[in-house]
């Protein structure tokens, strides 16, 4: 089977971004990638604005503007603490549903895709909403510039410190939390160092903290300038030294390209291409956009096995729905009952290593809520699922009030779909091509959804109830899952 | 060869069953049956962190009440097992199921390097890993890996649940969540969706896998239902959410289905205030649930094959908190409820309050040794290679 150039550009779409939208599905026949990908980056060359969401008691305390002598002296009563956490969860919400928004409505899409990547790269599951929002400034601000950029500024970060216990680390007390991971999950992957390098590396750590106000300080006298040995060099090494000599191992490519291909390409690595990659990351001095323009600049990408082999994660089909159905949501609370149910809540990773993704996202209740969401919103279904209690978010008693709230938002209908967006896409679609056009729209998998079944199911009042019934029962298939 | 009466039903419903199965997925299928009297595990997980001191109370220890000026449990109020050892007020069918016979208390059971955060300590008591290690797989789901190798139903694990734990997530093999069985493929969607199994054609891996899974959990939605109507369990349960759960196992425990692991949580334990009456409610609904589920399962003479085993993610400090409650400790205490329990009741010593970790308890079991001896002992699998390492087993059975 030829591999068609609209379903390259959608994998393209797919891979890079979060899929085609309704606007400029009917464009994907003619243009070429290499056209495409030049508008993927012209449209996320601008640096992003930051998504604020720090209110009141959270960023007020650490802006410094209120309470801080108090919470210097450590007189921040169990109340105000209470106040600010639960502040805090809300604050993250807002900021989860902002930046799905960015996900689904910016044009910046290889900029966001990269950044849900780092997201994942970089986790961090810390209750404070001002330090995530700067984590992920940091992270979208740097997502397709230089990863020795990123490295650096998200190992500098509040949200890592805090989560890795750097503000622990004293040089009369070591933490190795920081130095182990930081080579584990961020650069060199395991094997490639010694439980040796990870005290000396530790060493070099002591003293990186952060402030009241959230700012990154060097606490000189709680550092150990001593000689340390790390990775066969000795000096009086600094953190900032270990990040160097880290990011001069040619591993550090190798491992960050290796995930990356795994992420954007195929689960199933091809060794000579990493190893290609990885020559030309290291070489271009970790310039991000120049390892994806490798990638998606190449005739291999395009190959058939690595389209529609993917498994999109909770976040991406989401936002995929939301990309080919415009719609208005009617409540939030939907979109995080199903990140909840389907195990992936923005800026609540299961620990440090990140989502696992690709068949961890399915079992018996995730796959088939999966295919009844595209239902659940169009139809405005009501959702019977509960999910799990989380006691990290919200500590006991205030849970079922919480569950209720979320259960009761998404039964009172959840959406408005903007259908005639939808129907344009089609319009100059003979009616015998329709089913055929609208399958090869909204599927990226060789496996095919039977012309047979679907009939069974399509509603065949009018043109427009027709292409709508279409598209909500392909998009209700194993086959959408996958991308 | 004399084919006892269950047994041949037992074939029977698979093999109807057996018919729902898409074709593409017939290869897959191998008749998996477990004879009649065969163990069966049902966890119950108290999610929140279980205030363990409270639940399992050392009423003569001085320690104790000194710093539980407000929520420790007076003597006369405990329900006395032994002279140092009484258990909650609210737990009165735990303490008959202890004079009976068929409650094993285990003190102490945690891990090295406890983590105080709900979801990270619950992530590392469900995929049975040590705090250091990130594991995405759960040990009842590698339990499942390696008893189900080539079966056409994952019903061999089952959590009472409209979401999945981890704790049931294998490499290959994931238990089934069900709250309602029939509602998933009595709906119209569950139409539409066995429509497009049965169409399917053997493809890539990851496609197969996935319409693997969507028909199976079709078809076992059905099993299950069908089953837990063939022999529906006559006793009288409470009508908490707890109660109709169990009252369900009991149920599927009765008829021919070959689960072996049951799985449902109770919760939430995280009393930081007001902690009496949150803990209170939780216990009565536990016992009372409990309770109705070994009576039955004594009528029925199952109870020697059946176990309950309670756990949470951490117990809670030693010194209560200014507002009723507790915080977030370390190592806890473990229910063991069976008819087939080889050592009862109090199986360790109570925590040693002299001796805390910055006023925490010390664990003195791994809890992988508890989930190796009842991978080995009582569901006869092969632990090692479940739990990754070889860890002593326990007496208790």
């Amino acid at each position: 089977m030829a591999v068609s150039n609209r379903l390259k550009n959608q994998h393209l779409l797919w891979r890079s971004a979060f899929g085609p939208m309704a606007e400029n599905a009917a464009d994907l026949d003619n243009i070429s990638q290499k056209k495409l990908w030049e508008l993927l980056l012209k449209t996320s060359a601008k640096r992003p604005e930051k998504i604020e969401v720090a209110q009141n008691l959270v960023d007020g305390l650490m802006k410094g503007i209120k309470d801080v002598v108090d919470l210097q002296k450590k007189e921040l009563s169990a109340d105000q603490k209470k106040q600010m956490q639960q502040q805090s969860r809300e604050d993250l919400k807002t900021l989860n549903i902002r930046w799905l928004e960015e996900m689904i409505n910016s044009e910046a899409q290889l900029r966001e895709k990269m950044s849900l990547f780092w997201h994942g790269h970089f986790s961090t599951r810390v209750i404070n909403s001002y330090f995530q929002q700067e984590l992920l400034q940091v992270i979208r601000g740097n997502a397709l510039g230089s990863f020795k950029d990123l490295l650096k500024e998200v190992s500098k970060s509040p949200s890592m410190i805090q989560f890795l216990n750097n503000q622990q680390n004293r040089k009369q007390h070591p933490n190795e939390n920081f130095a182990r991971e930081v080579m584990e999950l961020f650069t060199l992957g395991r094997g490639n160092y010694t439980e040796n390098d990870i005290k000396e590396g530790a060493r070099a750590f002591t003293g990186w903290g952060f402030n009241l106000q959230g700012e990154f300080v060097f606490r000189k006298n709680q550092h150990d300038d001593g000689k340390k040995t790390f990775l066969g060099k000795t000096g009086n090494f600094d953190g900032d030294d270990i990040i160097n000599i880290l990011l001069e191992q040619k591993q550090t490519a190798r491992f960050i390209t290796k995930k990356i291909y795994k992420y954007f390409v195929n689960d199933t690595v091809d060794d000579a291409k990493v190893e290609w990659l990885s020559d030309r990351f290291y070489k271009n001095d970790y310039d991000i956009k120049k390892l994806l323009e490798d990638i998606y600049l190449s005739d291999w990408f395009y190959d058939e096995k690595n389209i529609g082999s993917r498994i999109k994660s909770p976040v991406e089909l989401l936002a995929g729905i939301r990309r080919l159905l415009p719609m208005e949501m009617q409540n939030d609370q939907a979109q995080l009952l199903f990140q909840r149910t389907l195990g992936q809540i923005l800026f609540y990773p299961p620990n440090v290593a990140g989502w696992p993704g690709g068949k961890n996202w399915i079992d018996s209740s995730s796959l088939m809520l999966r295919l009844r969401i595209p239902q659940i919103i169009t139809a405005n279904e009501a959702v019977d699922i509960r999910p799990k209690t989380d006691d990290d978010t919200a500590m006991g008693q205030m849970m079922d009030a919480n569950l209720k709230k979320m259960q009761d938002a998404v039964k009172g209908g959840t959406a408005t779909i903007e259908w005639a967006a939808v129907n344009k896409i089609f319009e100059k679609v003979p009616r015998e091509n329709l089913l055929q056009k609208i399958s090869a729209t909204v599927l990226q998998t060789k496996s095919q959804v039977s012309i047979q079944v679907l009939d069974k199911y399509l509603n065949n009042e009018s043109r427009e109830n027709y292409i709508k019934s279409a598209v909500v029962n392909l998009m209700s298939t194993p086959e959408y899952q996958l991308c | 060869m004399v084919i006892k009466r269950k047994e041949f039903l037992q074939v029977g419903s698979l093999a109807t069953a057996s018919f729902m199965l898409p074709k593409f997925l017939k290869a897959f299928e191998k008749p998996m049956m477990v004879p009649p009297g065969n163990k069966v595990v049902v966890v119950i997980q108290l999610s929140g962190g279980n205030d363990g001191l409270n639940t399992v109370i050392p009423v003569r220890n001085d320690i104790y009440y000194r710093e539980r000026p407000k929520l420790g449990i007076e003597k006369d109020k405990a329900l006395l097992l032994t002279d140092e050892v009484g258990l909650n007020p609210a737990l009165t069918g735990f303490k008959e199921l202890f004079d009976d016979g068929s409650l094993a208390i285990m003190n102490s059971v945690g891990y090295p390097n406890p983590d105080r955060s709900h979801f990270r300590s619950m992530d590392i008591w469900q995929s049975a890993s040590a705090s250091s290690e990130y594991v995405y797989t759960g040990w009842l789901g590698r339990y499942l890996d390696a008893q189900c190798k080539g079966c056409d139903k994952p019903t061999q694990a089952m959590e009472m649940d409209d979401v999945l734990s981890m704790a049931l997530k294998g490499e290959e093999s994931k238990g089934l969540a069900f709250k309602d069985p029939k509602r998933l493929f009595n709906s119209a969607a569950g139409k539409y969706f066995k429509d497009l199994g049965n169409d399917h054609q053997k493809g890539e891996e990851t496609i197969d896998y996935l319409y693997k899974t969507m028909s199976e959990t079709l078809s076992s939605a059905e099993y299950i239902y069908q089953q837990s109507k063939a022999h529906p369990s006559s006793e009288t349960y409470p009508g908490t959410e707890l109660g109709k759960d169990l009252k369900t196992i009991a149920s599927l425990i009765f008829s021919d289905i070959n689960t072996k692991v049951y799985y449902v949580s109770l919760g939430s334990f995280d009393t930081h205030v007001n902690q009496d009456n949150q803990q209170k409610r939780l216990f009565t609904e536990l016992n009372d649930a409990v309770k109705a589920f070994s009576a039955d399962l004594k009528k029925n003479n199952r109870f020697q094959d059946v176990m309950v085993m309670t756990f949470s993610e951490f117990g809670r400090r030693v010194s209560q908190n200014a507002s009723g409650g507790t915080d977030h400790g370390t190592a806890n205490n473990m229910f063991f409820v069976s008819g087939g329990l080889k050592e009862k009741g109090v199986l360790n010593a109570m925590p040693d309050l002299n001796d805390l970790t910055d006023g925490d308890l010390k664990h003195k079991v791994d809890f992988k040794n508890v989930y190796a001896t009842v991978l080995n002992k009582w569901l006869g699998a092969d632990d090692k290679s479940i739990l990754g390492k070889q860890f002593e087993y326990l007496n208790f059975i």
